[in-house]
């Protein structure tokens, strides 16, 4: 940002940014209705729950305007940034996945929804070779389950895909022992 | 004992066969992910923290600062060979780095960024170990009131005057600090931020703000930037040995980033923009070859900022281990992993944690010597990571997203949150404001109220406290000076560059 543009062209209205000045000042919002509803022992006035929500809340209020400020003036994003045009379609792809990936962890299981997430972000990645896709999400996803997951102890919602294969592992395990 | 015998003593606990493994683990993992675009340091340790209910604290930090190391390793293979920095430390090695693989020389900006990275990894270790017990003399007359106000110091500078803007950075440290707010207060149990739901109680986990701001952040970006440049791997060509002419003109740059870079890494400000970018300057303006910067590329230009990278990272570890302050992302979740076990980094660590401390530091040499090795010869194995397809690479990264939330409490609520930080994460990255200072923001801010609370009643809810001892006034000043310094400067230097076309008949 060089002084000598802004001198030169009168400033512009910069909208997204604006958004997302106002976006910041409606959290502070919300933060000061959580922190009103904070009950406080009249024992910590001074030092309780709410002093540091209540600089929080006052410091965001004055960013927030800063923000706008900076918006009206023009707003900040780098040239190069607002050329670049969004890949919305791509984008979608990508939130599709997550989505899917959101509503079918539970009903299926980790690794079926893992796939299915995989090959929906390959797609919008611009990969067009679902079938591969699919292959590749599915070893990495028992990778991830099997070395990730069971090494760190961490508990994924099992599915069929992952009670089956534990059965075959224990089963496996229990003949060597045997 | 002095820092020899504690060193001597972290020697013996790092030279474990199980603490040796561990160390390589993380020194191959944490080049790997340094290479790789779109993974970072921060990511990778805060997907496995949950290691921390499984191992002994001594495995897991010595893990992860392996990952911490070797990501700073790895990042400059990729800022040489595709020019695409993977964060903001290894711009300045993409300057130089890459314009010398271009035109061949690709071989000796890899060996001199391996080897000064070795030479000022090892003096910065070298220092964190002489200076820790220093730092903690001092630290031991600190008041909560001086920890309060040292906390704000580091605030104002991981935020406001590192970066390209003051207001965007502590807005992003402010989101942090709501974020860190939420769930219950510790000390009166009162629930906070919560809107009515019961899976707020807990707070949000670490692990889903980086993963949500690092992971499924970035990943939206790149899906949105897709077209936006395509990036292509130089091939690795020339020896991977320095001539004579080249160590001739590394070991000093090595030398002065080393001595650039541990300074400011240590200080309560941390960030290893600001050294990279001083080393470069100074290269720039040392070399008797200044007509290969920007053309085909200085080596001098690659060895001081990638030393100065380093040395800044092992720098950054002095206020985390003696006072608990972190100034990096990566150092905020290192925090919460001691406080997954229940340790509370600070003065004492040194002395009542004596064998994780030394230990942690002694790994730290034994990975300088893992990384050397394994950037070095083993870097064919590097670049071939490099030609990972994005889709795959994208798509897996949400894979690992999902397992490190969802197997925290197996709740879609946690992955709805991940996602609406997600969301955040891409806005903040498409409108050049800092991810850091929310991580640190969240880890930190909790540690800052409770030292500004017991401040605040051991003076009986005086204020002035902070103002009165002379140490605690002193830190606020510099954080005020850092605030408001830059911005009065700027403005005077735009008065006087400005001052004569105003007024011509003035002058």
């Amino acid at each position: 940002m060089s002084t000598s543009d802004q001198q030169a062209s009168p400033p512009r209205l910069a909208v997204p940014e604006l958004l997302i000045g106002i976006g910041l000042l409606a959290c502070a919002g919300a933060v000061a209705w959580q922190t009103l509803a904070i009950p406080v022992s009249p024992l910590y006035s001074k030092v309780g729950p709410t002093v540091f929500p209540y600089i929080t809340m006052a410091g965001m209020i004055l960013l927030s305007l800063l923000l706008i400020l900076a918006a009206l003036r023009g707003g900040w994003q780098p040239e190069e940034e607002k050329e670049t045009p969004t890949d919305w379609t791509s984008m979608g792809f990508v939130v599709a996945g997550l989505v899917a990936n959101l509503l079918l962890i539970q009903p299926l299981g980790f690794t079926a929804a893992s796939v299915i997430m995989f090959v929906l972000v390959c797609f919008g990645f611009g990969s067009r070779h679902p079938l591969r896709d699919a292959l590749v999400g599915l070893v990495l996803a028992l990778a991830a389950y099997f070395g990730f997951a069971r090494a760190l102890g961490v508990n994924i919602g099992a599915g069929l895909i992952e009670d089956q294969l534990n059965v075959l592992i224990n089963g496996v395990f229990g003949i060597g022992k045997g | 004992m002095d820092t020899l015998g504690y060193l001597a003593h972290g020697f013996a606990v790092a030279f474990t066969p199980t603490n040796l493994l561990w160390c390589l683990v993380g020194t191959t993992l944490g080049t790997a992910i340094g290479v790789l675009p779109g993974l970072g340091p921060a990511l990778t340790i805060a997907l496995l923290l949950p290691i921390t209910y499984q191992v002994a604290p001594e495995a897991s930090f010595i893990l992860f600062a392996g990952i911490y190391y070797g990501a700073m390793y790895g990042g400059s293979t990729t800022s040489i060979l595709l020019n695409t920095p993977g964060e903001s430390a290894t711009i300045v090695t993409a300057l130089e780095g890459n314009r010398m693989a271009r035109s061949g020389r690709g071989g000796a900006a890899l060996a001199t960024s391996a080897i000064g990275s070795f030479v000022a990894g090892t003096l910065g270790t070298l220092g964190v170990a002489f200076l820790a017990p220093i730092v903690v003399k001092f630290a031991l007359a600190f008041g909560p009131a001086e920890y309060f106000s040292l906390m704000v110091l580091a605030f104002i500078t991981v935020s406001a005057v590192l970066g390209s803007s003051s207001v965007r950075g502590l807005t992003s440290l402010f989101v942090g600090f709501v974020i860190g707010m939420i769930g219950v207060d510790l000390q009166t149990g009162q629930p906070r931020f919560t809107f009515g739901m019961g899976e707020l109680l807990d707070g949000v986990d670490v692990i889903i703000v980086a993963v949500g701001l690092f992971a499924v952040g970035e990943t939206l970006y790149m899906a949105s930037r897709r077209y936006a440049g395509k990036d292509e791997i130089v091939p690795l060509k020339g020896s991977l040995y320095m001539t004579a002419a080249e160590w001739a003109r590394s070991w000093k740059p090595w030398l002065r980033g080393a001595a650039i870079g541990f300074p400011i890494g240590a200080m309560p400000a941390g960030g290893a923009e600001i050294p990279t970018f001083l080393s470069y300057a100074i290269e720039k303006k040392l070399s008797k070859h200044r007509e290969e910067f920007g053309t085909v590329g200085a080596i001098e230009g690659v060895a001081g900022p990638e030393a100065a990278n380093n040395a800044s990272a092992a720098g950054v570890l002095v206020p985390m281990l003696t006072l608990g302050l972190p100034t990096s992302a990566t150092a905020a979740i290192m925090l919460s992993a001691f406080q997954s076990y229940g340790i509370n980094p600070g003065p004492l660590l040194l002395t009542t944690q004596a064998n994780l401390v030394w230990g942690l530091i002694a790994s730290l040499f034994i990975a300088n010597v893992i990384l050397v090795i394994l950037n070095l010869p083993l870097i064919g194995l590097w670049v071939r990571l490099l030609k990972i397809p994005a889709p795959q690479l994208y798509a897996g990264i949400l894979v690992f997203a999902t397992v490190g939330t969802y197997g925290i409490s197996q709740s879609p609520t946690d992955l709805v949150i991940l996602y609406l930080l997600g969301a955040a994460g891409f806005l903040m990255r498409r409108f050049d404001f800092p991810t850091a200072p929310v991580i640190i923001g969240m880890i930190l801010g909790p540690l800052a109220e409770t030292q500004f609370r017991r401040a605040m009643t051991i003076a009986n809810g005086d204020w002035t406290v902070f103002y009165r001892h002379p140490l605690s006034l002193t830190l606020l000043t510099l954080a005020f000076i850092g605030l408001v310094g830059p911005h009065i400067w700027a403005w005077i230097e735009h008065r006087r560059t400005r001052g004569p076309e105003h007024v011509p008949g003035d002058a």
